[in-house]
């Protein structure tokens, strides 16, 4: 059945997308003449104003200009925010946790049991006192009212998965099974290895891209819970100043990690020690249990037609979302307390950057000031108060809003970063109330206690480790593109050739370049923490976005070059650097560097 | 290639076949079902659209060359003085890597982006300069057919300005599973060995992809 479209012949289901995209157009030009009464009825019905403009990418043939996939309306701030479950350890696992891998085979697949294929090299000295078993597997999750229910991919089936709490000092062990199916339902692959973003972890633990194991096998993960510096500069027990705290773990397949994703597989990962003690009675008194909630956004499509989830697998430049979820759900609603809360924001991706304020829609010119407090997961030294802050794909920030001002009101996570196509964002913000409501904060729970510390007051967290020792080399690195394949100094991901080789328990410098205007890249190295150095010439600015201390993802923005700061410790292995704009990290924008005794020099490599 | 290989490659059934070979392995799980998943995939990403292979064959894209196989696809034109000459050279050497499986259950496509210009004749003295093997073809078509695929197939910039011009065109190489819905992309330039070991992770169920 075909429908003539200005001349062209299209599909019935492409006619009906054609007609919804219209719809969502017209619903927006209805809201724009129209928004105060809009905003004052609780009308509003789209995520913003960017989406029905701009939808997945700009390479659909055209019957009508803007002619992309646009997903069907669904109606704001109707369900309530989930919050993920903390993860349960077991008391054992059977077989046991070995240290080399169990390579026996399973009578039932003709294959190993475990997809592991190098031994734990940290197991004798930080023997796993708690055990977990994790299983990546298909769910049945709602997202919206209005949509159908989606089959996720999640580990223990949901998505996101399940929160971890490590205390340092504990080391456990996470046993992976992958109980995903060959069927993917159209997009994913059920062959995963997880990346816990961005511990203190063994090679062998880390979730490198080609460790991926087959559905029916396990892999076991050996996170010790030390800080960096015990093996070396801080014995025994690590630099209290390299903590971390806000980590997450996904997927990180080879090729198909950008898919993997955003079929669910990812969550929160929280550290805690005796100072972030996840009690706000103790320690730096940072607000916990019910009001410290880790928030992970995520944009997606969905199909016109079916409403199912929609993943564009033949996209380059990267994926834009046209509706925004926070923790699984389409734009939902959190009532919260007179009081201050410790909210951990993740942008999840897979390609779009976020710059989020605190909107009141019957106030829009008030400028709402919070508290950062983390960059990446790594306490600052002090509360920073900002107005907005700014997240790529990966980055982490940590927040404390104190919601006593808006005693009685309701408020609004907004995101106001202008992107029009996954290559990045354009830098322009958005007027208050124009850009894309994520979260609706309803502040009308009765006054409770908080015992939380008031950021105002200035408290002191950790101290920055030095970052003046001489490096042993400083490495460049060019981002680029290459004839459609994102490249770092020219070169194309190979898992099997490490492209350098750092030589344990030195300093390194890592000068990263985008020399174009056209695309921003949030680049992540695995393992250790950096600190910025320099942000073309200039010292990171503390204000107004915090670019000061420690971090495992740096915005790589147009026409800019960064100079960072490296202490390579502990452990022996090889690891990645990667675009986190996981399409461009599916489509090579990815490299293999190891840790040895011996290094080299290489300066380009 | 000769046209009786052409036609064997063409009319296998590769959907048995991989069923079988799950089956003579002890597996006991089978190839998914045609599955709505699947239909909304062809519809939106292979145009059925008539081809010409560099032996004079005329192929429909998805009823031919796609549906049921292991493929790879990229672009390329035999005037293209820099990128093309290199990528399609390294291809030979990933065709090399995977053997006797090309042209069986793996099938190579390169779709050129010059259809005017690279008539089937053109493309086969292309493909015989470049010691390609049977199981690779070399494909043309109408310019807009030919531009059609190019855009369903992701084979294109964001940038307007940039995605006219040929010679920087996407070199990557498509590779996938059309059964399984398993697709990805690697660089054309990138190392063959590579690039014939992530195919080789799409290649079910002959192999099941495990780390190393």
């Amino acid at each position: 059945m075909y429908h003539n479209v200005l001349g062209k012949r299209v599909s019935r289901a492409r006619f009906k997308e054609i007609i919804t995209a219209m719809r969502n157009r017209q619903e927006l030009i209805a809201a724009q003449l129209s928004r105060r009464d809009l905003i004052k009825m609780g009308l509003l019905t789209s995520a913003g104003y960017l989406i029905p403009k701009r939808g997945l990418s700009a390479r659909w043939e055209s019957p009508i200009p803007d002619d992309q996939p646009a997903s069907p309306p669904t109606t704001p701030f109707v369900e309530q925010l989930p919050i993920m479950p903390v993860k349960q350890s077991v008391a054992s696992l059977s077989p046991a946790p070995t240290v080399c891998p169990n390579t026996a085979i399973n009578p039932a697949t003709g294959f190993p049991f475990e997809g592991r294929t190098r031994c734990h090299q940290a197991f004798t000295q930080f023997p796993p006192q708690v055990l977990y078993q994790v299983v990546q597997q298909p769910g049945q999750v709602t997202m919206s009212p209005q949509l159908p229910t989606q089959t996720i991919w999640g580990f223990d089936g949901i998505a996101p998965g399940p929160t971890y709490h490590q205390t340092y000092g504990q080391p456990i062990l996470v046993r992976n099974v992958n109980n995903l199916p060959l069927n993917n339902g159209g997009f994913g692959i059920n062959s995963v290895t997880t990346h816990l973003h961005n511990n203190h972890t063994p090679s062998e633990s880390d979730g490198f891209p080609c460790d991926f194991f087959a559905e029916r096998q396990y892999y076991d993960q050996h996170y010790p819970g030390v800080l960096a510096g015990f093996a070396s500069d801080h014995p025994p027990h690590g630099d209290i100043n390299e903590s971390l705290s806000t980590l997450w773990y996904h997927d990180h397949r080879v090729d198909f990690t950008s898919q993997n994703i955003y079929k669910g597989l990812a969550g929160f990962f929280l550290l805690f020690n005796q100072f972030d003690t996840g009690d706000e009675t103790t320690g730096f008194h940072l607000p916990s249990g019910e009001f410290d909630i880790p928030m992970l956004f995520a944009d997606k499509v969905f199909d016109p037609t079916s409403g199912l989830l929609f993943f564009d697998t033949f996209n380059l430049d990267g994926i834009l979302g046209d509706k925004f979820l926070v923790n699984g759900k389409i734009q939902p609603f959190l009532h919260v307390h007179p009081r201050r809360y410790r909210f951990r924001w993740l942008d999840s991706g897979p390609s779009r950057f976020y710059q989020i304020f605190l909107t009141d829609l019957n106030n829009l010119s008030a400028h709402n000031a919070f508290w950062q407090i983390a960059n990446d997961g790594n306490l600052l030294p002090t509360p920073v108060q900002v107005k907005s802050v700014r997240i790529g794909v990966a980055e982490r920030v940590d927040v404390i809003i104190d919601f006593r001002p808006f005693a009685g009101k309701t408020i609004y996570l907004e995101n106001r970063l202008e992107q029009e196509d996954g290559r990045g964002p354009t830098d322009n913000i958005l007027r208050a109330g124009h850009g894309n409501l994520l979260l609706k904060i309803i502040v009308d729970l009765p006054t409770v206690a908080d015992n939380s510390v008031d950021p105002a007051t200035r408290p002191q967290f950790y101290s920055l480790p030095s970052a003046t020792p001489t490096p042993r080399v400083t490495r460049r690195f060019d981002f680029d593109n290459s004839n459609g394949g994102w490249t770092i100094n020219d070169q194309f991901m190979d898992c099997n050739a490490p492209r350098f080789t750092v030589q344990q328990n030195t300093v390194e410098h890592w000068i990263l370049i985008n020399s174009s205007g056209d695309w921003q890249h949030p680049i992540h190295i695995h393992f250790e923490e950096f600190q910025i150095l320099s942000i073309n010439g200039h010292p990171p600015a503390a204000s107004p976005l915090v670019q000061t201390g420690r971090k495992d993802v740096v915005r790589l923005e147009f026409d800019t070059t960064i100079e960072l700061f490296f202490r390579f410790r502990d452990f022996l292995g090889r690891y990645p650097m990667h675009c986190h704009n996981t399409v461009h990290e599916d489509h090579a924008m990815m490299l293999r560097w190891d840790i040895a005794p011996v290094g080299d020099t290489n300066r380009n490599p | 290639m000769d046209r009786r290989t052409l036609l064997a490659g063409l009319t296998v059934a590769p959907f048995a076949a991989m069923a079988y070979a799950w089956e003579a392995r002890g597996g006991r799980r089978e190839v998914p079902p045609p599955s709505p998943e699947r239909e909304a995939f062809r519809a939106r990403y292979f145009p059925n659209v008539v081809l010409t292979t560099h032996l004079g064959e005329k192929v429909r894209f998805y009823d031919d060359l796609i549906k049921g196989k292991i493929v790879t696809i990229n672009f390329m034109f035999t005037a293209c003085p820099k990128v093309c000459p290199r990528i399609t050279t390294n291809l030979v050497k990933v065709q090399k890597l995977l053997g006797h499986r090309v042209g069986r259950d793996i099938f190579m496509y390169s779709i050129t982006l010059d259809p005017e210009h690279d008539t089937p004749a053109v493309l086969k003295e292309f493909a015989k300069m470049h010691h390609v093997s049977p199981g690779w073809l070399f494909l043309t078509g109408k310019p807009e057919d030919i531009e059609v695929l190019r855009r369903k197939l992701g084979f294109t910039y964001a940038d307007p300005r940039l995605d006219k011009d040929k010679e920087r065109h996407i070199g990557n190489v498509r590779y996938g599973n059309e059964p399984l819905l398993w697709w990805a992309a690697c660089p054309g330039l990138a190392h063959a060995e590579w690039i014939a070991e992530s195919i080789s992770w799409v290649d079910w169920p002959k192999n099941r992809p495990t780390g190393r």
